[in-house]
């Protein structure tokens, strides 16, 4: 456990350090901020505005982190041969790949909760700045608690593309891992059409294969519940522990899978 | 390891920088406008589709919504500020219907877009049964909400003239659990007393008091205005008819019918605007300049 963890902080350190992720957190920040300018633009509906801004800015930039960070994890350690060292260290390939994992959660982790918090001071500020007539009309507050429930869900999904984006650099180049995890992306969001590829006119064998495809790939829409809580509409805790635990068995899955497929590379 | 620039060098780089940023800045601004963009006469809405953008929004429809949601109510304001003679709302109702599809449960979208396609034209699109199609979308998304079945009440009353219909309205949204008490006597006013300014008053009324969004209140308040100006219309007519019957024509100014102390001074409406006299007629209207244009009974 413990050459996961030295593993997992060199990640971290590696990628805190990366000025790339800075940036993105930092362009996420500026448009949380930007947000009022554009709820200006329309009639009555800027906390809705700013919420939905905020919340699609957290999960578009996280997934830029967690994709372009998480196809670098093992294919820079190979382009650098600095994978030749590590693997002569008492680690095993396993615990390199958890490690990775690890690490790039951990970033994202903080990544995300940087932008939560600058989420929220924005939201406090509009409510300090709005008359309490006007607040009346919300249809929850600005900071409503349950809009944490939404980072919970987006944190999930990015763990589980990061599982994507590590599984597929185990094998591929960086530019296939990334097209191949955006394409698992998409079809993660657009799953509830696959699965009734029928109804949209498809031949029998086309919609068989969507309905395949359909079950094989995680479901990432469970995953989004930005457009229930900025209206204040509660999630249930069954939903949150259910969608978790489908992301999990997935995220298991795709590292064993990596694990599997690292373990038979030769570096030789 | 750095390598600094010799003094000499340095100087002249930052000359040639200073040059090239004027020299940028000022064709830049002497070519300002000369490059003429294309932008298509009509706005164009390119996917149509609910269901598409649905699909296309790889989960981002909430905000995508929000997008649409802007977009409409630029296009409302885009269309209402024209001076084309032949201007059309023909994208709001595909715009606010994307909208809504995008995300069902946009209160305001489907609340204000009502007004903006019931307003007669060319205030609004003049479209009450869109109106009516947009807030029945809204009812079979969130039948717990009593303000959609009430708002196209309030359309059928005031802009379809039609009393039975905004009765039965009224009574659906008084059955939505949670809704006012004052909905069922208003329904069994509306049939005994539909048609007359003051059932129309006591729902604006309501309506600028207890609706919950500050356009939808600004809107009835601006509704209530019309009322108060259509009752000065009304009285500021009997006084010029008095004045032909004493003098034998209509006033030719409202200065006529002060100096014979009939009236105070030039009759202003509620936007603070002088009421319009015709001479030969006697007609009376607001300032063509006026907000409150077109009063309620112009389209009647």
């Amino acid at each position: 456990m413990s050459a996961v963890l030295v593993v997992a902080g060199g990640v971290f350190k590696d990628s805190i350090r990366d000025r790339v992720a800075y940036n993105l957190v930092f362009f996420a920040v500026l448009l949380m901020a930007a947000s009022f300018l554009l709820a200006q633009l329309t009639a009555g509906q800027d906390v809705k505005i700013i919420k939905d801004l905020g919340l699609s800015a957290a999960s578009l930039i996280g997934l830029l982190i967690a994709i372009f960070i998480g196809i670098g994890l093992v294919a820079k350690e190979v382009e650098r041969r600095s994978i030749y060292s590590l693997l002569a260290k008492p680690v095993t390939r396993t615990q390199f790949i958890l490690g990775k994992y690890l690490g790039l959660v951990l970033t994202l982790v903080a990544n995300l909760s940087v932008m939560a918090v600058a989420y929220f001071a924005v939201l406090a500020y509009l409510a300090w700045v709005t008359p309490e007539s006007v607040q009346r009309g919300w249809e929850a507050p600005a900071t409503d608690p349950r809009l944490l429930q939404a980072f919970m869900l987006i944190s999930v999904e990015l763990m589980l593309v990061t599982a994507v984006a590590l599984f597929f650099s185990t094998f591929s180049s960086p530019f296939l891992s990334a097209a191949l995890t955006l394409a698992v992306w998409i079809i993660g969001h657009a799953g509830a059409d696959l699965r009734a590829l029928e109804a949209l006119g498809a031949s029998p064998i086309l919609a068989a294969l969507g309905r395949a495809v359909y079950f094989l790939f995680p479901s990432l829409a469970p995953l989004n519940v930005t457009n229930a809580v900025v209206h204040g509409v509660p999630v249930t805790v069954e939903h949150m522990l259910l969608a978790a635990t489908s992301a999990a068995l997935y995220i298991a899955l795709l590292l064993v899978a990596a694990t599997l497929v690292f373990s038979r590379r030769d570096f030789k | 390891m750095t390598v600094t620039l010799p003094t000499g060098a340095r100087a002249l780089h930052w000359v040639v920088l200073l040059v090239t940023l004027a020299g940028a800045v000022g064709v830049r601004a002497a070519t300002d406008g000369a490059f003429e963009t294309y932008t298509p006469r009509n706005a164009v809405q390119w996917v149509r589709s609910p269901e598409a953008m649905r699909r296309l929004s790889l989960g981002f429809d909430s905000l995508l919504a929000d997008v649409y949601w802007i977009r409409a109510v630029q296009y409302y304001g885009g269309t209402k500020l024209s001076k084309d003679e032949d201007k059309s709302f023909d994208l709001l109702y595909p715009l606010l219907d994307i909208t809504t599809s995008l995300d069902p449960l946009f209160n305001i979208a489907y609340r204000f877009g009502a007004v903006l396609l019931s307003e007669a034209y060319p205030n609004g699109a003049g479209r009450p049964d869109e109106a009516i199609a947009l807030l029945e979308k809204g009812i079979e998304r969130a039948p717990d909400r009593w303000e959609y079945p009430y708002d196209a009440g309030f359309v059928h009353y005031w802009w379809n003239d039609d009393y039975e219909a905004a009765t039965e309205w009224f009574l659906k949204a008084s059955r939505v659990p949670g809704a006012p008490e004052w909905l069922e006597p208003l329904a069994a006013n509306t049939l005994a007393e539909g048609g007359t300014r003051a059932a129309a008053r006591g729902m604006l009324t309501r309506l600028a008091e207890a609706s919950e969004h500050q356009w939808i209140r600004d809107n009835a308040r601006r509704s209530l205005q019309q009322l108060a100006a259509l009752d000065a219309i009304d009285a500021l007519r009997s006084l010029a008819n008095d004045y032909y019957d004493e003098v034998g024509r209509f006033p030719s100014a409202w200065s006529d019918l002060v100096r014979t102390g009939r009236l105070p001074g030039v009759p202003l409406d509620p936007t603070g605007l002088p009421y319009t006299l015709e001479p030969a007629s006697g007609i009376v209207d607001v300032s063509p300049e006026s907000t409150l244009r077109p009063l309620p009974v112009e389209r009647r």
